[in-house]
């Protein structure tokens, strides 16, 4: 487990986290932990409570208890400014979820001015730069209602990577995607973990986990049951309910 | 009955005779017109209502006077609906109680009264229970504003609760308070589900104003309403009525046909 000494190198340090929905005890006690630099894959069965571990992270999820530190803030700390906290952590969603109403660029720059008041040449620039790292520098002008879903998912990694964030969160970033349209999105992420981006990433893709992950960790009815190198957990898991859940998916 | 029951007996098809039907329809319909075209006083009717030099002797203040003033009075009652619709949509949503209960309250309340009534109510009343003389132009604003601001309440809390949770989620992840991520990314989504809605409501309102005659008007403060009745009864006929009927449709037409072109548009859209 976590020792103090290493506290300063952690980019998320989730402690004895507890989410409850109403009666239902969705996190049964989370300890957590990632390194600067690190890329952990959450899987697990749904409803194991890998995603809302996730959403706790950012706090779009309010915890029941528990403490959550990022870069060594807590944000769980009422006193905590949860907005600029949140600006430092990039999410991509299931659901892509870009603005409908706003052209590619446009996705790209608002959050830049508004929240980290660029002026509009900077933030263009960066924007630009974002979308040419992804591979759509074409798509400026387009609406995200004309993209595909592999394209739409690789803008909105581009909108979260243009606020320079220190990680990024990814939950089933893939989930929704056709088949076809998987790998352009995973190479992206691969990318980004191989320039040495903080990565936590929710995912069902083992091949993934296999290949770009420094960690894996496998959740199961609210709890950690069993985290460690990707080729210990997926190759040769220790617990019963692991090797369950890995022989369904592989 | 044996198999032989597929074979249609010697009648009509149904096709045909929903066509026999219609045309029976059609028959009724051209016959009831014809009736009414005899049966009706041509001469009676054209000296009523069709009085051209009745018509002519009310422009050009129809339209100087009447018309103009019927948009203020519809404008600033929107405008005025409009801001009070948005602040009671937003307290509606609000996860503090109080802010809920206040605008579920105001909303039932101005929902639930005839126009007419809060006309009177804020007319007459207001300048009793404080000693205020308002202007009939601040009364009708306020008026309009409050029946029309429950009803667009309600039609833009329906709008906000439109636009998926992930768009909220999305604009807070980058860092956006609960306030830029509702102007920026939330409600220019909304309005654009609830435009046609919206202006159904301008269209409503266009109507309402009329009830401002309520409150005893100076001559220059005329509506389309009080102007017709004015000239309708100091001509004894009824022509000043088709004039302003025709005002209130050069409104009120432009307005629906801007309602269709949105809503073909927002269809297409999704």
């Amino acid at each position: 487990m976590t020792v103090t000494a290493d506290r300063g190198a952690a980019a998320i340090d989730v402690q004895q986290l507890h989410k409850y929905f109403g009666d239902n005890e969705v996190l049964k006690g989370i300890d957590f932990h990632i390194g600067r630099g690190e890329v952990v894959c959450v899987i697990g069965p749904s409803g194991s409570g890998k995603s809302t571990l996730l959403r706790c992270v950012n706090l779009l999820e309010q915890p029941t208890s528990g403490t959550i530190l990022v870069e060594g803030d807590e944000i769980t700390d009422p006193d905590a400014d949860v907005d600029a906290l949140r600006a430092r952590i990039g999410m991509v969603f299931q659901q892509f979820n870009l603005f409908p109403h706003m052209t590619v660029l446009r996705n790209l720059t608002v959050a830049q001015e508004k929240v980290l008041k660029r002026g509009r040449a900077e933030a263009t620039q960066v924007a630009r730069a974002n979308l040419e790292k992804v591979g759509l520098s074409d798509k400026a002008d387009a609406y995200p209602a004309h993209l595909s879903g592999g394209q739409q998912q690789r803008v909105a990694i581009a909108r979260a990577l243009s606020m320079n964030p220190d990680m990024m969160l990814f939950d089933e970033p893939t989930s929704a995607l056709d088949p076809e349209l998987v790998g352009d999105v995973l190479a992206v992420m691969k990318d980004l973990a191989s320039e040495g981006m903080t990565m936590m990433v929710v995912t069902h893709e083992m091949g993934f986990a296999r290949e770009v992950a420094d960690k894996v960790v496998f959740m199961d009815g609210g709890v950690i049951v069993e985290e460690g190198l990707p080729a210990d957990v997926l190759g040769n898991p220790q617990h019963e309910r692991t090797q369950a859940f890995l022989s369904r998916v592989l | 009955m044996t198999g032989t029951a597929v074979v249609p007996k010697k009648r009509m098809s149904p096709r045909k005779r929903a066509a026999l039907v219609r045309y029976v329809q059609y028959a009724l319909l051209v016959l009831l017109v014809v009736v009414l075209a005899l049966i009706a006083d041509w001469g009676e009717i054209r000296r009523a209502f069709l009085d051209l030099d009745i018509a002519g002797a009310q422009f050009p203040d129809v339209i100087v006077i009447a018309l103009k003033n019927t948009i203020i009075y519809t404008a600033c009652g929107f405008a005025f609906g409009l801001a009070l619709g948005l602040v009671l949509a937003l307290m509606r949503l609000s996860s503090v109680g109080p802010y809920r209960w206040i605008s579920t309250g105001i909303i039932e309340l101005f929902r639930g009264l005839p126009a007419l009534v809060v006309f009177l109510v804020l007319g007459l009343g207001l300048s009793l229970a404080f000693g205020t003389q308002l202007s009939n132009l601040t009364t009708v604003t306020l008026a309009l504003g409050l029946v029309g601001g429950a009803y667009m309440a309600e039609t833009i809390r329906a709008g906000i609760q439109a636009v998926p949770k992930g768009q909220y989620e999305a604009a807070r992840t980058l860092g956006m308070t609960h306030s830029r991520a509702m102007i920026t990314i939330v409600l220019p989504q909304a309005f654009r589900v609830i435009l046609p809605p919206l202006t159904n409501e301008l269209i409503l309102l266009t109507k309402d104003s009329s009830l401002v005659y309520i409150l005893g008007l100076s001559l220059d403060e005329y509506e389309l309403t009080a102007f017709g009745r004015e000239n309708m009864n100091a001509n004894a006929n009824l022509t000043p009525m088709v004039t302003i009927a025709l005002c209130y449709l050069l409104i009120t037409v432009p307005l629906s046909i801007v309602v269709r072109r949105l809503e073909a548009k927002s269809g297409k859209a999704r």
